[in-house]
Order: C-alpha cells, then sequence, then structure tokens
C-alpha cells in the first residue's frame, strides 16, 4: 500500500466516524454537535517540541442548535459524501471546485469560498488527516524558486525529473508544485549559503536581475503574499534537508509581519499543522520599523486598518517578544509604512549592493 | 416742549392692518419666494375644507399652479363646498381680519381671518394683478365671478368687475384665481408635500393636484366618513386669566353673579357656581359685575374680588371642557389617511393610532392623536420623519421650535425600538412619527401658525401619546423578533435537521433516525403562528399551533374578534365558547409531541382596514412555553372555563458555558 493510500482509508474511517457520531447523537434525542479546538490567536499555544505555535486546548461546539452551526453540520455531510465518492471514483477536486460542487446543495451551498476552505481545515482537525488525503487540492500552486539548489520532481506521467532551480530553468524560476512531499519532490543538494523567501514579485525579480543568487549564494523564493502552505512547506523541507538557514524579506507593515509569522511560527488558520508548515529558525530581514528611519525611505501613513492590525499583533502571542513589541509599538509612533521596493528610491542596485549585505551581514547570516 | 410733541402727534397716524402686514409679511409666512406659494395654497386649500365641513359636504379640492413667468405662477384651487354669497365675497377675499370665526371658541383651520386675504394681498403686491373669485350657492342661478384688490391703506375690498356667469356641472362651490410671485420646488417643504400630508389628516377629502409641468395627482377619498361637525362652546374656567374674567364679566348679559358663571362658562352648574361664590365670599345673588367705580359704579367689584374669584375657580373641580368641539381624526382614519398615502412606500406595520381625551391648556379644549408607521422602503439609518399637523392642517416649517418636535426629542425611544443617541434628540429609523394637536385655540409661536408652542400641559399630553403608541411600536418589534428566531429554529428542526439525519445515515449505512427527541430539545417550545389575510371580501384567519414540546401538551386558546363577525360556514374547529362581546376560545384537549393543530376560520363583512392583526392568547399552559402567544390577561373572564395548570417541561440537558463554534467574534484570519 502507498503512503497515499494509507492516508486516504484513514480519511474514510474518520469521515465515518464524523458521521457516524453525528447519527448515533440524532439517534439517541440529542442535539447534534462536533467539538473542535477553537481556530482563534488566544488559543494558540507554543509548541516547545516542535518550536511552533499550535492550537491550544480551548473548545467550541458546533450545534444544530443555532441555524449557522446545523448548516455547517450539514455541509460538513454533503463534504463527507463528496470526498468518499471522490475516493472511490479516483477523482480529485480544487477547494475551488468544491465550492462550486455545493451549488448543487440548495441551502446548503457554502456562501463564500473561504467558509469552504475552512471546513476542510475543520475536518483534517478533527480527523488528523491533510485535506490531500481528501482528495482535495488548492488551486494555487506556490511560488517561484530561483538559486542553486538541485531537486527531483516526479512529474504527472511518473517520471523523475532532475532540475537545478538555477540553471534548469527561465528567468522565472522553479514554480513550486502544490504537492511537494517525498513522493513527489526530493531535495538533492544545495550549494547556496542561505534561503531568502521574498513577498513581492517585483522584488523577487529586482533580485534575479540583479544575480543575488549567485553573487551571495541565495536561495529566492518568491512568497507571493500570504504563502500557500506548498511554499511554507518546500521552506521548511529545504531548512531541515539541506540546512540552510531561511530570512524573510518583506514590506514594512503589519501585515508583512504576518506573513512573517506565519512562515517562522505557523498561522493561527493552520496551527493544527504548524509543524509540518513553519520554520521556526527563520529570521525576519526588513522592512523593519528601524529601517524606515536609519535608511529614510519613503513612506506612506499608517490607515485605520493598519493601526488596527498592529493593535491586534500586540495581544497575538506569537508577536509577544521584545523584537517584535519594540518594532509594532515604532511603527505606531511612526505612523508609516514602508514598501521593499522604496529602496529604489537610491537606484536600482542599493537593495542588493548596500541594504541586504548590510543587513545579513549584522544578522550573521553571509559574511562580506 | 409741548411743540415736540405736537410735531410727533402730527406724525402719529394710523396704520392699517393691511399696511402693517404689507411692510411685515414673514409674520403671515410669506417670507420667502418658495414658502410664499405653499402658503398660497395653503390658505386657499384651508378656507375649502372649513367650507366643506361646516355645510357636510365630503370636500373635492383641485389645485392648479401654472407658470406664467419667470417667477411669477398663477394659482388655481376650486371646491365644492357650498359657495359663498355674492356680496359677502369682498369681504372674505378683500379684507384682513374679516371671518366668522375669529370670536369662536371651536376647532377649525383658519382662526383670524387673515390668510385668504393676505394671500390675495401678497399677489396684488408682488404681481400688480387681481384676484378672480368664482362663486355659485346651491340656490342661485348663476355663479358669480368677480376680480378684487385690497385697498392696503383702508383695509377694504376694491370690486374691479363682477359679472354673473354659466358654471358648467357646478352645482355649488367657489373658485380662486391668483397670481403671486413666487418659486415652485418639490421636496421636503413643497405644496406636493403639503397636499399629501393633507390628504392623510384628510381621509374624507379628495384631491387632485396639477403641477407647473402639467402632471397630475390625485389622492382618492379613503373614507365617506366626514369628521362630525364641531360646536362652539363657552369659555372653560380652567387657566381662565383676570383679565378675561374683568371683560367678561363687565360685558356679560347675565342678571346674577351665579347666573353669569353659569352661562358665561362651560362646565359649571348651579351647586357649583354657588360654591365658586361661597369660596369667593361673594353673593351669589349680586347682580352688578362691573368694575368699581367710585364716581361712576360704586356698587361694583373690587379688583380683589375677581382675584378671589379667580382662586375660588382654580380650587373647585370643574370637568374637563366638553370634547365635542373638538374633532379628532380617531384611530381608525388616521390609519387610513396614512395607507392611503404611504402605500408606495409599504410600511411593514402601523402601529395602533392613539386618540387622547380632550385636555385643557387655559381654558381651551385640545387633544392629542398619535400614530407610528414603521419598516417598507423608510430610510433606515436617517432622523425619523416627523409629521407635524394643527387643527388638520400640515405644519411644514420651523420643526425645531415646536412643541411636538420637542417631545418626540424628550421622549426615550430606545425603550421601544428606535435608535437615539443617549435616549434623546429625534431618533433614528425607518419611521414616520405623525402627531396631531387639535384645539378651539392652538397655540402657534407666531401669526405663520408654523410651529405649536411650548405649552407643558400640551407637551405632557403629547409625550404620553407618543409614549403610548411608541409600545405598540415595540410589541410589533418583539413579535417580529421573536418571529423571526423561532423561524430560524423551525427552519433547523423542519429543513436542516432532517437533512443532516438522512445524510448521515445515508454514510453509516443505517436507517434514517427518528427526530423527534432532537426536535424537542432544540424548540422546547410550544409555537404559535397567526396569519390573517384578506381574500374574496373575507378575512382568512388561520392560527397553527405547533408542539415542540417533549411531551403532549394541552391549552385554552382564546382570541378577541369583531363581534357576530365569525363565520361559522366551512369551520373545522368549533369554538368551545364565543362571547357576545368578540371574546373566543378553543379547547385543544391534546396536542401530542412534535404535532401541530390547525384553526382556520372566515371573518365576513368586515372593512379590510377593520382587522389586520390578530389577538391571540393561552391558558392552562405554562406560558413561558409558549412563543407567538400571550399569556390570558386577568380581566378575561375565565371562570366558565375549567382550567388546570400544567406542570411545566424538565429543563432540557444543555451546555450553555460551551463556546458556541460557529459564532466567534474573532476573525479566523492570519492576513
Amino acid at each position: 500500500m502507498t503512503e497515499q493510500e494509507i492516508g486516504q482509508r484513514k480519511a474514510v474511517k474518520e469521515l465515518h466516524n464524523i458521521a457516524g457520531s453525528i447519527y448515533d447523537q440524532i439517534d439517541s434525542g440529542k442535539i447534534p454537535k462536533m467539538v473542535l479546538p477553537l481556530r482563534t490567536k488566544s488559543n494558540i499555544r507554543f509548541d516547545p517540541k516542535h518550536g511552533v505555535w499550535k492550537y491550544g486546548k480551548a473548545t467550541g461546539a458546533r450545534t444544530a442548535k443555532k441555524t449557522n452551526g446545523a448548516m455547517m453540520l450539514l455541509r460538513t455531510m454533503y463534504v463527507l459524501e463528496l470526498i468518499e465518492d471522490m475516493i472511490e471514483q479516483k477523482k480529485s477536486s480544487t477547494l475551488r471546485e468544491m465550492y462550486y460542487i455545493s451549488e448543487g446543495w440548495d441551502a446548503a451551498k457554502f456562501s463564500s469560498q473561504d467558509e469552504s476552505n475552512f471546513l476542510a481545515e475543520d475536518l483534517e482537525i478533527v480527523t488528523g488527516c491533510m485535506r490531500e488525503d481528501f482528495k482535495l487540492r488548492p488551486e494555487e500552486d506556490g511560488a517561484r524558486v530561483m538559486g542553486d539548489i538541485t531537486i527531483v520532481e516526479t512529474d504527472r506521467k511518473g517520471k523523475k525529473k532532475t532540475i537545478n532551480c538555477r540553471d534548469d530553468v527561465g528567468d522565472s524560476g522553479y514554480g513550486i508544485p502544490y504537492n511537494v512531499e517525498k513522493d513527489k519532490l526530493d531535495l538533492v543538494s544545495t550549494d547556496a549559503q542561505f534561503l531568502i523567501a521574498v513577498e513581492t514579485g517585483g522584488m523577487f525579480d529586482r533580485l534575479v536581475e540583479n544575480g543575488f543568487d549567485e553573487d551571495f549564494g541565495a536561495v529566492l523564493v518568491h512568497l507571493k503574499g500570504q504563502p500557500a502552505r506548498s511554499t511554507r512547506r518546500f521552506i521548511k523541507r529545504v531548512n531541515e534537508e539541506l540546512k540552510l538557514p531561511v530570512v524573510v524579506f518583506t514590506d514594512g507593515d503589519p501585515w508583512s509581519f504576518r506573513i512573517f509569522a506565519s512562515v517562522a511560527y505557523g498561522a493561527i488558520k493552520t496551527a493544527h499543522i504548524s509543524e509540518y508548515l513553519a520554520t521556526p529558525t527563520a529570521e525576519y530581514v526588513g522592512i523593519t520599523a528601524s529601517d524606515i528611519t536609519n535608511y529614510n525611505l519613503p513612506t506612506d501613513k499608517l490607515t485605520d486598518m493598519d493601526v488596527r492590525a498592529l493593535n491586534a499583533e500586540l495581544k497575538d502571542p506569537r508577536f509577544n517578544d521584545d523584537f517584535w513589541r519594540g518594532e509594532i509599538e515604532t511603527m505606531l509612533q511612526l505612523n508609516k509604512k514602508a514598501e521593499q521596493q522604496a529602496l529604489a528610491k537610491y537606484g536600482l542596485d542599493y537593495v542588493t549592493d548596500k541594504y541586504l549585505p548590510e543587513k545579513l551581514t549584522n544578522m550573521g547570516v553571509t559574511h562580506r | 416742549m409741548s411743540s415736540i410733541a405736537e410735531e410727533l402727534a402730527k406724525k402719529q397716524k394710523e396704520i392699517s392692518v393691511s399696511e402693517f402686514f404689507e411692510r411685515n409679511r414673514q409674520i403671515l409666512g410669506f417670507d420667502s419666494q418658495v414658502k410664499a406659494l405653499i402658503m398660497g395654497v395653503k390658505e386657499a386649500v384651508d378656507n375649502s375644507l372649513d367650507a366643506c365641513e361646516e355645510a357636510s359636504i365630503l370636500p373635492e379640492i383641485q389645485v392648479r399652479i401654472e407658470r406664467v413667468e419667470k417667477d411669477e405662477y398663477k394659482v388655481t384651487v376650486e371646491d365644492n363646498g357650498p359657495g359663498i354669497v355674492k356680496r359677502m365675497i369682498p369681504n372674505v377675499f378683500g379684507r384682513l381680519l374679516y371671518g366668522s370665526r375669529f370670536h369662536a371658541v371651536r376647532q377649525s383651520r383658519g382662526q383670524q381671518g387673515i390668510g385668504i386675504s393676505a394671500t390675495v394681498m401678497f399677489g396684488q403686491i408682488t404681481t400688480g394683478r387681481a384676484t378672480t373669485v368664482r362663486s355659485k350657492t346651491a340656490h342661485e342661478e348663476t355663479a358669480w365671478e368677480l376680480d378684487l384688490i385690497i385697498n392696503t391703506k383702508k383695509n377694504l375690498p376694491e370690486v374691479l368687475r363682477e359679472e354673473p356667469k354659466i358654471w358648467d356641472g357646478k352645482d355649488h362651490g367657489v373658485r380662486v384665481e391668483f397670481f403671486m410671485n413666487g418659486r415652485y420646488l418639490s421636496g421636503k417643504q413643497s405644496v406636493m408635500e403639503y397636499l399629501k400630508q393633507t390628504a392623510i389628516v384628510n381621509p374624507h377629502a379628495k384631491f387632485t393636484f396639477v403641477d407647473p409641468e402639467g402632471r397630475s395627482i390625485t389622492f382618492e377619498r379613503a373614507s365617506d366618513d366626514l369628521p362630525p361637525p364641531t360646536k362652539e362652546i363657552k369659555p372653560h374656567p380652567e387657566g381662565l386669566e383676570l383679565g378675561t374674567l374683568m371683560n367678561m364679566a363687565n360685558e356679560t348679559k347675565s342678571k346674577s353673579l351665579s347666573k353669569f358663571l353659569q352661562t358665561d362658562f362651560s362646565r359649571i352648574s348651579d351647586r357649583l357656581a354657588k360654591e365658586i361664590c361661597e369660596k369667593a365670599g361673594l353673593d351669589p345673588e349680586r347682580t352688578n359685575l362691573r368694575l368699581l367705580d367710585k364716581k361712576d359704579n360704586p356698587g361694583g367689584l373690587r379688583l380683589e374680588d375677581y382675584k378671589r374669584l379667580i382662586e375660588a375657580l382654580s380650587s373647585v373641580k370643574i370637568m374637563a371642557p366638553q370634547t365635542d368641539c373638538l374633532s379628532p381624526i380617531g384611530g381608525n382614519l388616521i390609519r387610513k389617511g396614512l395607507k392611503n398615502v404611504l402605500t408606495e412606500i409599504r410600511p411593514e406595520f402601523y402601529a395602533h393610532p392613539v386618540t387622547r381625551e380632550a385636555r385643557v391648556y387655559a381654558g381651551n379644549p385640545f387633544l392629542v392623536e398619535v400614530g407610528i408607521v414603521y419598516g417598507g422602503d423608510l430610510p433606515k439609518e436617517q432622523p425619523v420623519q416627523i409629521l407635524r399637523f394643527a387643527n388638520r392642517v400640515p405644519l411644514l416649517y420651523q420643526q425645531g421650535a415646536c412643541a411636538i418636535t420637542k417631545s418626540i426629542e424628550r421622549t426615550d425611544w430606545r425603550r421601544y425600538g428606535l435608535e437615539q443617541r443617549g435616549g434623546e434628540g429625534i431618533p433614528y429609523g425607518p419611521a414616520i412619527i405623525m402627531v396631531h394637536v387639535a384645539s378651539t385655540k392652538v397655540p402657534f409661536t407666531s401669526e405663520a401658525k408654523e410651529a405649536i408652542a411650548n405649552i407643558p400641559e400640551i407637551q405632557a399630553e403629547i409625550e404620553l401619546a407618543l409614549k403610548i403608541c411608541g409600545r405598540s411600536l415595540k410589541t410589533h418589534l418583539n413579535k417580529k423578533d421573536t418571529k423571526v428566531k423561532t423561524k430560524a429554529k423551525f427552519d433547523i428542526v423542519q429543513v436542516i435537521l432532517p437533512l443532516i439525519a438522512e445524510k448521515s445515515a445515508k454514510i453509516v449505512g443505517k436507517p434514517v433516525p427518528s427526530l423527534s427527541g432532537t426536535i424537542t430539545k432544540i424548540m422546547n417550545v410550544v409555537w404559535i403562528d397567526d396569519s390573517v389575510a384578506y381574500e374574496k371580501k373575507a378575512h382568512k384567519v388561520r392560527v397553527t399551533i405547533y408542539n415542540y414540546t417533549p411531551k403532549g401538551q394541552k391549552m385554552n386558546l382564546h382570541m378577541v374578534l369583531p363581534q357576530e363577525k365569525l363565520d361559522y360556514t366551512g369551520l373545522q374547529m368549533f369554538p368551545a365558547q364565543v362571547k357576545d362581546d368578540g371574546k373566543v376560545t378553543w379547547e385543544l384537549r391534546s396536542i401530542p409531541t412534535t404535532q401541530k393543530v390547525e384553526i382556520q376560520f372566515q371573518l365576513k363583512g368586515l372593512d379590510q382596514d377593520a382587522y389586520d392583526e390578530n389577538e391571540v392568547y393561552v391558558s392552562g399552559i405554562d406560558p413561558s412555553l409558549v412563543i407567538g402567544a400571550d399569556p390570558l390577561p386577568g380581566d378575561w373572564d375565565v371562570k366558565a372555563l375549567q382550567i388546570s395548570e400544567s406542570a411545566s417541561a424538565e429543563p432540557v440537558e444543555d451546555d450553555e458555558d460551551e463556546v458556541d463554534y460557529d459564532e466567534q467574534k474573532e476573525a479566523l484570519s492570519d492576513d
């Protein structure tokens, strides 16, 4: 039995258990419910074993007492049915397709794709399976990689292809597939010194054009905003298996802080699988709040939403350390934010000639 | 020195009333071009309505506004009233302070006899044109048409032309045409709005309006009932002022003090008159009631005597003035009027209108009426719309200065389901609040009659009426809220839960489980759902009783129905008791758990508006189990019925301290 088949068998069994529990509760005259860990920032705890943040012990009940809960239970039943059918028929669907499949569920159809994505995650949490086991996959692929790292990818025809992510790809780099587990992707070797995860496509392309990967022995990974699971999993595997230190380079605003948190500490939404996705040793390069002053960067004023987000971060346990409290408070004080590309104020080469070398040397990642 | 006084005396000459108003037109409300046009229409329409009602004619009034030049408009108002006899026409239209109602203590729209002649004068000043009046009374062969102007110096009418006219198809009525400088606008303060509001409070009248674009709008008559004619009354002693008493005493034709009190005032009986005299220390039989004057009237009353009379008058208990001098619109017609004009905004609720008993301020009877309209297409996030009326006349200006507005602002509307910051000020929400103040003398803040003065007695009455009407609104909103919540649960047990059961059974490969245990745990109520529909000239009433408790229930269900309107033909569930006053009771001896019982019947021979909400009560069951009906009120006669208290259902096992996974406030998101 392949690993995949084992996972699917377990998924079917666990999903049956959910349906069975609901059935038994109704049969014994109770109000059916499912108990789930609360997926909130107040219910994430640091897991010292893995060095990441995971859901704590607080739970909530999804019950048929209220309309929303009853509706989600009904949707759960429909999703169970769908997953079983897909496993049986050896098909799979994207999360977006599942959202559209629900169009045929009358009153139970999802009101948004967020809702169906969340339900898929709920099922992961309850069953301890991954959504891939449910034959559900994200429609978005991971982002791009550029740098001296050699991998072996098993393509859709089952052929193994060895690819160097600098020499064997074009200027747009290697595209991370949605599945980056071992049976799909093998990490073979690297001569690089570190991995740098970059928030924006514009900055990724700037670093590529300036040859930053070759000059500094860097593997560039594009995050595309909040990184997809496969991107985070890829970064984690490179960090663990190829022993490359990871740094994260984002805009200087509250949302970018959260991007870093989901790479390094684990995202709230996926805290049940943080140990698969998060890279606890990842470090933040910038743009920091102090960079704004130190490099005298062009800025924008914080919006009301920005300020609310920063204040929420002050209450987020993942940011509860001296570095982040300092950064957040400084940013609130400055009432300013800056983009990565604001560095272009000093010329297109400034980021690769001056900013990154300076910061990375200070962090002890490069020596130059 | 005396020469200066002489000089001044030369300049001191009489200013005619007309001249005075010509110079102070804002006093009459003609202070802007927009307003002037509205005032012109208003004065003519007020007169028409008053005339029709005095003659017991259902009013039909046509208003037409035509644009003559840039700022000049021609206004035509035609009624089907009794007409005005020819010789009176010049005085009615061409002389200020001339009218039939100035000295009367009675409720009418016009009071001082200024309005229409002021309009004539204003038109004449601004356009130089005369006013044309055509009038025909029922027993005249022809109509008369007159062109007239006002000689402002003399305050006298001047007739420029008069001739007999054949008025085709018109038996009686008046048509007045005048020209004036003005500006026609639409909106909150406009001729259209004035007519719309007038139609609300005069549901017995039909209005047709043709605007300057030639568009014609008709407000049909909503009721054929004329308001009962108002009567003239004598002044009421309450709040009487010393000067007024002295004037009345000096001019009375009564032979004695006792007779004077009885005949010149309302609500003073022979016995009461004697009691007042006794308290004032005056002989009831004394004849000379005039003020003492050492030379001319040595036997008269002293100033202190009048003062004591006033004191005595205020210390005895005097019946409120008779109310038949006032003409309330009445709850039924308020509702009809509002519905007639507001149908296009499809309000979800018309609160039960409130008509208060007449009260008195300073000897003047007044009464307050309030109606509230809620929901439909009314804007949700704006201040409520306030409709103010005095003696059935809309008040469009000076909203902030008006006692009605102040009373609304002082009422805490949060209690009645409207938003209001800090519990004062104009509330927000999808509502129209209508207030009508009727009085023999409405105390306006100015001659323009735009706002009601802040008289404490009036304000207190308005506030009371608002609160009563507000409670009706709140009851409706509570009922709606309960319905929404119950409906949600109903959907769960009727739709969602059966599907969950079916799906889970299919996945685990077992038969679909019975739902009754779960259903009763989710609901644990007896839900009473009622509706009224008007179809084929009958009210179809349906009351459904769902027993969603874990065990069988029995109860008595009570309704108040219009007397003798219950249609027994085709009735499935016969009531156990029907009383003469319309109280009807059904005995529901057994409703098994998760079952329902339906009561359906028809009411025949009622106006559609006469019945639109059911009154449903229950007894013989724990009222806390029942949603959708109130427990039977204490004053309901229940002796004839066997009532047995059923034990309340055992509390449902509940994990209330459990956090609801799907109702968390915090957004589940990282970005």
